[in-house]
Order: structure tokens, then sequence, then C-alpha cells
């Protein structure tokens, strides 16, 4: 029952969430620049801007896939919710992510070419990190279940804070925050026009927009899971530590410079090693 | 104001501007102007934006590249010339090469003059833009559902 | 199982006759009938075993004919090896053949061993049997129509077709015996022929390359072959018999390691994974025969039958070492590969790896994984390169730069290397629910490096395949049109072949109850569940959006309104997109091109190391090993 609970509860109010927050992330973002920033409610402003205009299209394969995208990103966030095996979870993740990637392939155009690239990039330097998570949480808690990670008698942050770290590492990538905003970016200075979305218009570009909203909540609760345990105040704890982490990825957001991939790739996976690398070996030795 | 005009994308082109009028278009966008009050994101992809701005004349190379981003850009858009150069050609408008302003190659809604343009004027430019794409979109709108209408 | 000879004896039939058959019509008739033939036999075989309760069965024990029979057809491989070896001038190679036969010769007549069964049935024989009766029975019809385009295409090469399918049924047979065996002196002889046949068939085209891998290959698994010749000296002197089933049982220090030395050869894994990758200049159909799908899986094999002996031992620990080392460092060289058979050769020595590392635990769990794996492999790696091999034919390059747009061009062939591809890696296809089924058992045994091997592993073998993937569905108009040359026997062999991938996905959970789960319970004698109530719905779900997501929504998207506007140059395109206007004011065509990150992950840079590494490693684990059995 709970369960149906928060799967409904995720599908219909993700993206509302997500756009929340990501309002927020704006005027965060200006006020650390200095500006004023947007209104709160923009990104609802530009979802239902982008379904009202003109469906632009140059090829009849881009917004089958786009929808791919959003489907499986909200199925992979559905088995989060629902208290599925996290591993098959991340796995979905993944899949997810390559239909975004050969959406953008499929335009063969320069500029989503390069931003595809450079995703596919972007999904090697981040996958050893997902998989050594979902194995950080079977040695903590015995099981790839989030039902029976979230039922612990203690977080599982106590047993995994370089997992954890490694996560906030990640999670710059999935929400295409700077340093690692490589394939596309959500400011205006990209060097390759908008990368991966460039030849993204109107409603197909709010699909995509919409299934970042799902991704930003699916990231969030797995930052979640490292906290949540059997007591009640874990919750709480566990949803502050969520909004902490996001001002924490704005900040960094705001005042580090894009990357070049290689620094990208390298920096990931020596943090992925050391951090979770680290994490695991001593879980495994003191098991 | 409707949907279209709390969210206008722009999308900044320079025809063969002396950079004078871009710079300017560059201030809105700092702390002092600050032009994502309304929302206005700077996006620099034609499939993303709903307002064209252009600086300087349009000249025999740029022509036929206005005229393909300004096809590439969804409806319903609006283009707003930025500076004398874009508005009639100006102090160019005899070279050779030029062939005036902007709207020599696609039509120009709003016409901001100034050399360079303050940007005070460019944020009031886009303002009034926002309202003809208000009802460029009502507009459109119609002529989406006017031939369903008729079917039915 | 009157109808066990006839199973192998049939293909060896049809090796003989097919040379001497000079009409190509009569001839490809011939081979059709040949591989119907292997198909419809393994398929009674199996129907007879199964109807007889699926009972372990072993047979043979008086075979002092065919035994006498066999040394002889030994002395003849080493001969023709003498012969070819002088003929090239590869002298080393003549040492290793005469050093094994020799001491095969020395221990059968000084230590013979007791009488026992020679040939054995069970789950995964059977199995093994099944995966080289179709698969392999497929491809030679494939073979067919690849075969003539071949020639068609490469007119520099002598036509040797003959000799091609004639070895190509040889090895069939072989590789029958070899998985039917028990007595390690047969399966050592089958086994020498399969290195010869792949030897030989590496040689098809004899170009100088040609001629130096194919030597390569056999010198290093006629090395192999003497790891087990050794094997089989020591056993039969030390236990007093040469069964494999006696050695595990009795987990005889040396001879399993030199076992195992033979299995890592044969299924290429570093430092020993050059030769499968020259393996690559044969024609293809050999390549997804002997070099994917079959022959390479004989090492996988055995290494399987050895796990039990394995779990635990530093022979064990040395095994999964070697494997795990080869998937993550076949893995970071095939993203910097351009050929596509050369990334479908390095993602074959690393798929082997993985499974390698699997049955080097030897936990059940493992090697549950390990079996599946094996099965996923065999069919989408064929299938693939039979895809691949055709695309070659009809556009004269096999080179994935060349695959751009694809789809637009050879619609067919992309959604067969499409439905591979996604077999090899994709959610919720068998390699990743057996990665998953991996990944829990290397974590419960405790082997902090093959986690972090298969997890960076994982992440380039994303890499290499997304890549290739999104070449090939760039909707990418071009003027120059291909001809699909590939003949209705191809079709046939790859509509099959991804049939099959789909039901395997689709029958997932049948597949793990009834194939992995009683080859488990045959080695171990008992079978945990791997697979739980809660993964198998959770599979569902990802089976069913996986496969009906994409198939909805390109119905939902179909009749979407859109209007199409040329792709984004910066405006400067020269009216559609494949040219655009260059800085001279030039049309110039639009090439793009796929990273492969060459500086970093090149083979070149990669492969001299990561062999010294490995060989290091087995150096001193084989020296640990000897030196702490003596």
């Amino acid at each position: 029952m709970i369960q149906t609970i928060s799967v409904v509860a995720y599908l219909l109010l993700a993206p509302f969430l997500g756009a929340f927050l990501d309002g927020l992330d704006r005027i965060l973002s200006a006020r650390m620049q200095g500006r004023k920033g947007p209104p709160f409610l923009q990104p609802f402003y530009d979802i239902g801007k982008l379904f009202s205009k003109q469906m632009l299209a140059v090829n009849n394969a881009q917004l089958f896939l786009n929808l791919c995208y959003l489907i499986f990103l909200a199925v992979a966030g559905c088995m989060l919710f629902a208290g599925a095996d996290i591993l098959m979870c991340l796995f979905i993740l993944s899949t997810a992510d390559m239909f975004l990637i050969m959406a953008a392939s499929s335009d063969s155009s320069p500029y989503a070419t390069m931003g595809a690239g450079r995703e596919m990039i972007q999904m090697m330097a981040y996958e050893p990190l997902t998989l050594l998570l979902a194995v950080g949480f079977y040695l903590a808690t015995g099981s790839f279940q989030v039902t029976d990670i979230i039922h612990m008698p203690q977080s599982a942050v106590i047993l995994l804070p370089g997992i954890l770290l490694g996560f906030f590492f990640i999670t710059a990538i999935k929400l295409r925050k700077s340093p690692f905003d490589l394939s596309t970016s959500h400011h205006a200075h990209q060097e390759m026009v908008k990368g991966l979305t460039t030849e993204m218009a109107g409603p197909t570009l709010a699909i995509m927009n919409i299934a970042e909203y799902y991704e930003i909540v699916l990231m969030l609760g797995i930052v979640a899971l490292f906290f949540v345990n059997e007591n009640w105040w874990s919750w709480p704890l566990a949803i502050a530590v969520c909004l902490i982490l996001y001002f924490l990825e704005i900040l960094w957001d705001n005042v580090s410079a894009r990357v070049k991939w290689k620094t990208l790739l390298s920096s990931c996976w020596i943090v992925t090693l050391l951090a979770g690398g680290l994490n695991i070996l001593i879980l495994m030795l003191v098991r | 104001m409707g949907k279209l005009a709390k969210s206008p994308w722009l999308l900044h082109y320079d025809g063969s501007s002396c950079n004078g009028c871009d710079i300017e278009v560059l201030a809105c966008t700092t702390p002092v102007y600050d032009i994502e009050r309304f929302g206005i994101i700077n996006t620099g992809d034609p499939f993303q934006a709903d307002i064209l701005l252009i600086t300087g004349g349009i000249n025999s190379q740029s022509e036929s590249v206005v005229k393909q981003i300004y096809s590439q850009m969804p409806d319903p858009k609006v283009v707003v010339a930025v500076g004398i150069c874009a508005c009639t050609g100006g102090v160019f408008k005899e070279c050779y090469n030029i062939k005036g302003g902007v709207d020599t190659v696609i039509p120009v809604d709003v016409y901001v003059p100034g050399c360079a343009a303050r940007p005070q004027a460019i944020i009031d430019g886009v303002a009034q833009a926002l309202e003809i794409l208000q009802e460029k979109r009502v507009a459109y709108k119609q002529q989406k559902k006017g031939p369903k209408e008729d079917t039915k | 199982m009157g109808i066990l000879p006839v199973l192998i004896g049939w293909p060896v039939l049809m090796a003989a006759v097919v040379p001497f058959i000079k009409s190509v019509r009569t001839r490809s008739i011939a081979v059709y009938m040949g591989s119907g033939g292997v198909m419809a036999l393994a398929a009674a075989f199996l129907a007879a075993w199964l109807l007889g309760g699926a009972p372990v069965t072993v047979f043979y024990k008086e075979t002092e004919i065919l035994n006498h029979c066999m040394l002889g057809a030994e002395l003849f491989l080493m001969g023709l090896i003498v012969y070819l070896s002088i003929k090239h001038r590869k002298y080393p190679v003549i040492l290793l053949s005469v050093g094994q036969t020799a001491l095969l010769f020395w221990s059968e007549f000084t230590h013979p061993a007791a009488p026992a069964e020679h040939m054995k049935v069970d789950s995964l024989s059977m199995l093994m049997c099944v995966i080289v009766a179709f698969v392999g029975g497929f491809i030679c019809i494939y073979a067919v129509g690849y075969m003539k385009a071949y020639h068609q295409h490469h007119t520099e090469y002598k036509d040797r077709s003959g000799f091609f399918f004639s070895m190509l049924f040889l090895f069939l047979g072989a590789m029958l015996g070899l998985v039917l065996s028990e007595n390690l002196i047969w399966m050592y002889f089958f086994w020498e022929i399969t290195s010869v046949i792949s030897f030989l068939l590496i040689g098809y085209t004899r170009t100088e390359e040609a001629v130096h891998n194919s030597f390569r290959a056999l010198w290093m698994n006629l090395l192999g072959g003497l790891g087990f010749a050794i094997a089989i000296a020591v056993a039969a002197s030390t236990l007093g018999s040469a069964q494999l089933g006696d050695v595990v049982k009795a987990g005889s220090v040396i001879p399993i390691a030199m076992l195992a030395l033979a299995g890592l050869t044969k299924s290429a894994q570093l430092p020993f994974s050059s030769w499968l990758l020259g393996a690559m200049v044969a024609p293809t159909p050999s390549s997804a025969l002997l070099h994917s799908a079959t022959m390479v899986k004989a090492g996988i094999y055995l290494l399987i039958r050895l796990a039990p002996a394995l779990a635990g031992t530093i022979t064990g620990t040395m095994v999964s070492l070697i494997g795990g080392f080869t998937f993550i460092a076949a893995s970071a060289m095939a993203i910097a590969q351009n050929d596509g058979k050369k990334v479908l050769a390095f993602s074959t020595v690393s798929n082997l790896g993985l499974i390698v590392a699997c049955a080097g635990i030897g936990a059940q769990e493992t090697i549950w994984a390990g079996v599946l794996l094996m099965i996923f492999h065999a069919v989408s790696k064929s299938m693939l390169f039979q895809a691949v091999g055709s695309v070659e034919n009809s556009l004269g390059s096999r080179d994935i730069e060349d695959m751009h747009g694809l789809l637009l061009r050879m619609p067919k062939l992309t959604y067969i290397i499409g439905i591979g591809i996604a077999g090899m890696y994709l959610a919720p296809f068998g390699m990743l629910i057996s990665k998953w089924a991996a990944l829990r058992a290397f974590v419960d045994a405790g082997n902090f490096l093959l986690v972090l091997f298969l997890a960076y592993g994982s992440a380039m073998t994303m890499l290499y395949w997304t890549k290739w993937l999104s070449k090939l569905v760039s909707m990418h108009h071009t003027k120059a049109t291909v001809k699909d040359i590939t003949r209705k026997d191809q079709y046939l062999s790859m509509f099959v072949h991804s049939a099959c991938m789909l039901l395997l996905c689709l029958l997932f959970p049948a597949v793990e109850t009834l194939v992995a789960n009683p080859i488990i319970y045959e080695l171990f004698g008992s079978a945990n569940e791997v697979l739980s109530m809660s993964v198998v719905t959770t599979m569902t779900i990802m089976l069913v959006s996986v496969l009906f997501v994409p198939v909805t929504m390109f119905l939902v998207t179909r009749s979407a309104h859109r209007v199409y506007v040329p792709i984004y140059m910066s405006g400067a395109n020269e009216g559609d997109n494949t040219y655009f206007v260059d800085s001279y004011g030039e049309p110039r065509h639009l090439y793009l091109s796929n990273w492969y990150l060459r500086f970093q992950f090149g083979m070149r840079r990669l492969m001299l190391p990561a062999e010294i590494l490995s060989a290091g490693v087995l150096l001193v684990m084989l020296c640990m090993i000897i030196g702490g059995a003596i």
C-alpha cells in the first residue's frame, strides 16, 4: 500500500518538486552572482511556454527517443520509491541516459553529436561510483532492496561516508552543474551552443526538462537513502540533508569553471577510487 | 502577461556590427540590469529561442545565415533590431557589401535605435517585443485551431 | 545414447565430403544439409536425453582401438604442424608441438590409466552441445552466402571455400567431442584439433599478416596444450587416472593449475589475448564460430568444470584475478577501436574475462552467472559478427565511422546489430542480470579487486557500445546509396539468432531454472536460489518497460505533427544537412566522428603494460602454486 502511494506520489509530484527546486536554484544562483534572479515559478512558465510552441524537428526519431528517456527515468525513480532493488534502479537510470544520448546523436548535427560524445564520457565517469554505491549499501545492510535499507536500525551513512562523498561528486554530473556540465548546460555560456539539446525545440525540450526534474528528485532520493532508518526522525533529517546537499551543489556550480573532459574523467575516477573504493575495502575487511 | 511573455528566450545574432551594441546586449545580463528578472535567458540556440535580437546591418555574407536561423526558430517568434545599423544600415548603409537594415531580409517587429543602443533601451525594446509576442501567440493558436474546427 | 557417435561423426563426414564437391551449387546444398543434420541430430540427442529424465550418464569404457587411432591422429597433427612450421620458418612452434606429443606418449606408455568411461553427458555438456550445434549450424548456413560475396569482394584471395567449409564442419565435430569427453586424453585430442583448425582458418587468405597471426594463435594455443599434456602426465602418474572428474574430486594442485592455464590460453585471457585479436583477419564466419561463439568457450567450459576445485584455492585466485583484469583491460582497449570486428574481438575477450573471473571464484552464484553470461554471449556475439560481416560485404568497410546513419541505409542489418548490442549491455537482457549476480557474488566472496574491476569495466563497456549504437541511429541522409547484397541464408541465420536473443530475454526465469540451476546442482551437489522472487518481479518490470515503452512511444509520436527544419550548423548549411559553407565560401561535407580516446585507451598504450602485468601475475602465481605443491 505504502509502496503504491509513494510510487504514485513520485510520478505525480516529482516534476513539480523538481521544478520548485530548479526555481530555487535559479534564484539562489542569481543571488550568489549579485543579481535578483527570475521569479520562483519561472520553471513552470518555461515549461508552459515550451509546450505552447511550434513543434520543430530535424528528424522523426528525436521526439520518440526523448519520450523514452523521460519514461525510463520515471521507471527508475518508481523502482527506487517502490523500495525495489537499487542496483536495478541504477541500471535503468543508465539505460535512460543512453536513450538521451541516442536522441542527441539521431540529429547527426555537429553540436548535438559533440554533446552526445561528452555525455558518454560523463556516463563513463559516474558509472563506477553508482555500482560501488549499490555494493556499499549491500555491504552495509546485507541487501540491495531499498525497503530493507530504510528499515535498518541505524543510518547507512555511518558506514558509507566515503560513498556519500563520491555521490556528491557525481550528482554534480547528473544535475549538469559546473564544473561538470560538459554535455549541455543551464547557463548561457556553453561553448558548443546547447550541446546535447541543440536541436530540441518546444515540446521536445519541455520533455527533456521534465525528465531532468524527475532525475533531480531521484538523485536526492538516493541521498536520502543514506540517512533514512527505522526511526521517524531520520526522515526530516534526510530531507534536511538533501536540501543542504542541493545547496552545496549550487554553490559549487557558481564558484567553479567548466573543466575539460580529461579532468572530469580522471577526477571522478580518482574520487570514486579513493572515497568509494576505500570505503568499500574497509567495509569488506571488517565484515 | 501570458505564458510566452513570462519566459522569452533570446537569440543574439551579430549581423555585421562593430560590437558596440553587442557589448550593450551583454551588459543587460549583468547584475546591474539583470534581464533574467523577466525570465529572459540568452540561449544562443535558434531552436529554443523566441526573440531574435540582431545587431548590425546585414551584409551579403550574413544574409543567408540570418534567413536560416530565423527559419529554425519555432513559431511564435519576434525579431528585435538593436542599434541604428540593424534598423537601417546606419553609417554603413552605402557600403558596397551592406544590404541595409535587418528588415531587408526578415520581418522586424521592434526597432531599437541608438549608437550604441543603451541597455535600458534594449530592455525596453524587448519588453515591447513581449507584447507583440503575446499577440502572435494568440494568432498562432487560432491558426493552429482553425483547420481543426473546419474539419468538425 | 547410440546417437552420440552419429552426432560427432556426421560433421566429420561432411568435412570429408564437402571439399571434393566442385560445383558451388551442390556444395551449398551439401552445407545446408550438413548443418541441418547437425542441428537435427543435436535436437534428437537432447530430446532422447530429456525423455530419459536428463540423467548424468557416462559411457565408452573400452575403447582400445579408438585410443590407438587417436594417438595416430595426434602424430598426424604433430606432423602437420612441424611441416607447416618448417615451411614458414617458425621453428619454436615445433618444440611446443613435439614436446607435448612426446609427453603424452610417454604418459600413455609408462602410466597407462585404468580403463574408465571416456564420455559423459550432463547438463553442462548438453548445454554446450546445443550451443555448438545450433549457433554453429546457423553460422555454417550463413557462411554459404557470405563466402560467395566475400570472394566477389576480395578477388585477390584464392577461393578455397571448399576447404573452409570442411574446416567448419570438422570443427563442429571436434567441439562436440570436446564437450562430451570426460577422459582428459580424449579431451586433449579434440582440444588440439580445434587449435589446429583455428590456426588453419586464420591463415585462410594466406597473406603475410594472416600467416603471422595464425602462427601466433598456434603457439599460444600450443602452450595451453602443453599445459594440458603436463596435467595429463602428472594426473596419470600421481592419481593413476586421467579422468577430469577424478582430478577435480582429488583436487590435485598441479594438474588443476595446468588445466586452468590451458583454459586461460584457449579463452584468450591476458597475456594471451593477442591471438584472438589477430584472428580477426579470417573470414567473418570463422570469427563468429571459432573466435567468439564456441571455440573460445572451450576454455570457459573447462574452467567451469574445474570450478568446484578452484573455489578458495590459490589457483582459483589466479584465474579470477587474470579474468577480472582481462575484463577491465580489454574493455578499455575496445574504446579506442574503430574497426567493428576489433571492437567485437575486444568485447569477446573482456566478456570471457568476466566469465573466467566467475569460474575462478568457484561459488555457486558465480558459476550461475558465468553459465548465463556464456549463453547470452554466444548468441549475441555470433549475431553481431554475422551482421558486421554482412555490412562489410555490402558497404566495403567494417569501420564504425562508415556506419554513420546505417539505420537509413541498411535498416534490417542495423536492427540486428542493435538487438545484439542491446543484448550485450542493456537492461534487462541477460548479460546485465548476470553481471548483477556476478557483482553480488564477488562481494560475497570478499574479492575487492574484482568488484573494482567490474565497476570500472562496466563503465567502459557502456561507453564503447553506446557510441557504436549512437553512430548507427544518426539520421544522416546521404546521396550515396548502398545496395544490401546480404543473401537470404545469411538473413535466415541472423533472424533466428535475434529471435533467439529476444526469447532468451523474455524467458529468462525459465532459462535460469531449467538450464543454469541443474548445472549448478550437478557441479556442486546442491543449488541455492540465486534469483529471489522480488528480483524476478523487478526484472519483469524492467522487461515490460524496455520492450514496450519504445514501441508505445514510437506509435504515440508517429502521428505527431512536426515541421521539419535543417539541423543547426550556425546558419551555414548549404541547403541540406550534409553540406555546410566553410570559411572559403566553399561547400564542405559534414563529417562527424565518434570519440576514440586513443591517447588514453589506445591498444598501443595499454596492451604491452597489460600483457607484462598479467604475465607477471601468472608466472608468480604459477610458481607459488607449483612450489607449494612440491
